[in-house]
């Protein structure tokens, strides 16, 4: 691995290649696409939160001039349960039946049937038209009511998996993630100071400014080519054709630009649906959701209630920890509690502790993942605990958590110990931070908390091709989301030591491309940039063989430097160095096209860890919070570009802080979200917040070709409990649940007299 | 030897076993011969993530063991 001094590209800041586009509008996105004879998709969206389906009847919607096809539950196979494959997995017949009901909804929102017309209002007046017999079913929204043996049961074949015995009476919990080490009972018993609180965080939605949006198009083959906003069309396009029963190969998916995801957009909902219509109607069929459908109907994160305990010694070695968490999962199983329950108690040395993680099933829509899912829920109360624990002895939360952080070495709660990992430094950077040692302003309370998150690795594919005139044209499969395309041409300038302003990168699309997983998971820079990388090691060693073959030396007698070929030490000197361009030039004669290319799963993902310090004023006649400055330091490896990374760190940030300040689903007794629109489901504004000041630290990650560790998630993690905590000092107080909206923190603060 | 750790959720198959050793010297010959000592815990484990000496891996396969490497086996993280 190339140290930072002898980077060239790596660590520069070109301009986005992407922006001029993004800003004038010609930037397609998963709605502009138009084609001809389009017609116009929406779907019938359930009006109760659980229900049998008694009966659909679609005739009068048939009958409706303009109408030309209408699509149910009957239309797509029969939902087999099976692996769903991809980042996170799941089941085949969950996400089936959450893109279109079969016998049951399960929330409010849940698709029943959909239409294809030839305008939106004609679609429209067709939904209107299909009448749904319901068959009405007690409902269950509360995670803790939903937990109990006698709750409402939303699926009679769920047993919960996880225990020690096989389960056979059906509940809604879904599974359960146990982690334990130690004794418990001694580690408390050793204590001086002990904490214990329960907390609740909402459920969030990833908040996307783009909602999900597709166009499909069928041919009389049955050969489909959809065009869609997503996080990663290889797995969508896997997805969808195990939902229609399709072969793989059927299915080209053209991944547009995109207006966000955050783990919204690695599932599908849209594109199964699209292609039946577009089957049946025999024309190209767009499909757009509305922002209430994306809220109402598109997997949020789970909320979750958890309970911590710490005990400490007055040195502030912490002796014990135990953590009971349930996560809502809605409809289908699948909230996060495995990386919860690996990620709690991750910063930190600690020889006793538990942690049990319920996944547990109720009458909201399906959650999916969103930003280091599972960590901001569990990490929240544990940073919360840690506070409080500083204040009863006295000492800087930050050096609390310094005696007892994790460094390499240290046995991660999961198992495993941690390779090289950069959270000591993120904790001395934020000891010597400005917003750290500055006063805290009057009336103000200051927060401090740590995030981590794992970060993944996963299969990647990429190929470098070089032009005749030397130029690089990078191809790969990861939808640009936070500016890879630029880090993969800074990447690939850099291996093959040419300036960045000759390399372009394109998003290839299912057929055109290698595969690729999701633009998720911080793995894009990581594992695309590692396939980039070796794509370009086999250009230069083609290069190398072409440039020998030239000069009529072997091929280990000459090397690659600054971007040319070179003969080696002592073989003839007299030969004039050739140049990527040269050689390019003359590729016809010496064997063809160069192209390089590298198809791999990529391993050795490394680990982020950040610290977050807010400063946060309340106004107490009123609640409102203003957040007066906010600091996110975090490990980035090696940042390739640094106006992407910051990028990262300030959107997590910015994110964590809605959730932790006013972002909630608000549900009433019939499970209706009633706050389905950003007006009242309120999203921090650049009016809400100050520039968020950013610290790259880099430890490199040594698996990496030039030490990236992925940095997209692990920002979202601790400004939950950063704000929770700088609430805590400016009112004096814990206010333990989430969010600090201003009714809310008004309530506590009059409670508290 | 590899040195095996189970989570919780494998233990139904393995009769409450946490850790086990065993002389294998890849992850393909591990996965062969843990489905050899405990039946059915292959499809458990399949789509787990695995831990090798602090690295994990995600759908691992051929990766070579050290003499005394430590093994644990993680559910698969999904990000966003």
């Amino acid at each position: 691995m190339a140290e930072a001094v002898d980077l060239k590209v790596v660590g520069s800041r070109p301009v986005r290649p992407d922006g001029a586009d993004k800003v004038t509008g010609r930037a397609q996105y998963g709605a502009d696409i138009n084609l001809p004879n389009m017609i116009y998709g929406r779907v019938l969206r359930s009006t109760v939160a659980h229900a049998r389906i008694k009966s659909i009847d679609t005739s009068a919607a048939l009958k409706i001039p303009g109408v030309l096809a209408v699509v149910t539950g009957a239309d797509f196979p029969q939902a087999e349960s099976g692996e769903i494959g991809g980042e996170g997995g799941g089941d085949v017949a969950d996400v089936a039946q959450n893109v279109m009901a079969r016998n049951k909804v399960l929330y409010h929102g849940h698709a029943v049937a959909a239409v294809a017309a030839k305008s939106q209002s004609i679609a429209e007046a067709a939904l209107a038209a299909i009448k749904v017999e319901y068959e009405k079913l007690p409902l269950v929204l509360d995670i803790l009511e939903a937990m109990k043996p006698d709750a409402p049961l939303l699926n009679p074949n769920c047993f919960t998996k996880g225990l020690s015995e096989k389960q056979t009476k059906p509940s809604n919990i879904a599974s359960v993630m146990t982690l334990a080490r130690g004794n418990l009972d001694e580690g408390f018993a050793a204590a001086d100071i002990i904490h214990e609180s329960e907390h609740v965080i909402p459920m969030a939605h990833q908040g996307y400014i783009e909602p999900h949006a597709c166009t499909a198009t069928i041919n009389e083959a049955g050969q489909a080519t959809v065009w869609l906003c997503t996080q990663g069309h290889f797995d969508t396009r896997a997805q969808t054709a195990k939902i229609l029963g399709c072969s793989v190969a059927d299915l080209r998916f053209i991944a547009t630009e995109i207006g966000g995801g955050f783990g919204g957009k690695t599932v599908v909902y849209l594109e199964p649906v699209a292609i039946l219509l577009a089957r049946k109607s025999g024309r190209p069929v767009k499909m757009i959701m509305t922002r209430e459908e994306v809220f109402r109907a598109t997997g949020p994160t789970s909320g979750s209630i958890a309970r911590i305990k710490v005990g400490v010694k007055k040195d502030g070695k912490i002796t014990a920890a135990k953590c009971w968490i349930a996560m809502e999962a809605g409809a289908f199983a699948g909230a996060p509690c495995g990386p919860a329950a690996m990620a709690i108690f991750a910063p930190y040395t600690i020889e006793n502790f538990k942690v049990e993680a319920f996944d547990v099933l109720n009458n909201k829509p399906k959650v999916a993942a969103y930003r280091a899912p599972g960590a901001p829920q569990s990490m929240h109360c544990m940073e919360v605990a840690l506070n409080e624990v500083a204040h009863k002895l006295g000492m800087d939360p930050i050096d609390l958590r310094m005696v007892n952080a994790a460094s390499e070495g240290t046995q991660a709660p999961y198992g495993p110990k941690f390779p090289v990992i950069g959270f000591k430094e993120c904790l001395e950077a934020a000891k010597k931070h400005p917003n750290w040692t500055k006063p805290v302003p009057a009336g103000a309370g200051r927060g401090f908390a740590v995030g981590f998150w794992f970060n993944v690795g996963m299969q990647s594919s990429a190929e470098v091709h070089i032009n005749d005139d030397g130029t690089v044209r990078v191809v790969e499969g990861s939808p640009d989301i936070g500016g890879s395309r630029a880090s993969m041409c800074i990447m690939a300038a850099e291996t093959l030591g040419v300036p960045y302003e000759r390399v372009r990168a394109l998003v290839g699309d299912t057929e055109s491309t290698g595969f690729c997983n999701v633009t998720g998971g911080s793995r894009t820079t990581f594992a695309t940039g590692m396939a980039v990388v070796r794509a370009c090691e086999d250009v230069i060693a083609q290069c190398k063989n072409r440039a020998a073959s030239t000069w009529g030396v072997d091929a280990d007698q000459v090397e690659w430097k600054d971007g040319k070929v070179v003969p080696k030490p002592g073989v003839n000197a007299d030969l004039k160095p050739l140049s990527l361009a040269e050689i390019a030039a003359k590729s016809a004669r010496t064997g063809g096209p160069i192209s390089g290319r590298a198809s791999l799963n990529a391993q050795g993902a490394g680990a982020s860890f950040a610290c977050n310090i807010v400063d946060l004023a309340v106004d107490k006649e009123t609640g409102k919070v203003d957040v007066l400055s906010f600091t996110a330091i975090q490990d980035a490896g090696r940042a390739i570009h640094p106006a992407y990374v910051e990028g990262q760190y300030q959107g997590g940030a910015a994110q964590g802080i809605g959730w932790a300040l006013n972002e909630e689903y608000i549900f009433n007794k019939d499970g209706v979200m009633e706050n389905a629109g950003f007006l009242d489901y309120r999203m921090p504004v650049a009016s809400d917040l100050p520039m968020i000041d950013t610290q790259i630290i880099e430890v490199p990650n040594p698996s990496h070709p030039y030490g990236v560790r992925g940095v997209g998630e692990t920002g979202i993690v601790a400004p939950l409990a950063a704000c929770s905590n700088a609430m805590r000092n400016a009112v004096g107080f814990l206010i333990p649940d989430l969010p600090l909206s201003p009714p809310r923190v008004l309530a506590a603060i009059e409670a508290n007299g | 030897m590899a040195h095996v750790h189970f989570p919780d959720n494998c233990l139904p198959y393995t009769q409450g076993v946490r850790q086990v050793q065993l002389a294998v010297t890849n992850y393909r010959e591990l996965l062969i011969a843990l489905e050899e000592k405990y039946p059915g815990i292959y499809e458990k484990l399949e789509r787990a993530s695995v831990a090798i000496d602090g690295q994990i891996y995600q759908d691992a396969f051929l990766e070579p063991f050290a003499p005394a490497s430590e093994i644990y086996f993680l559910p698969r993280i999904e990000g966003g």
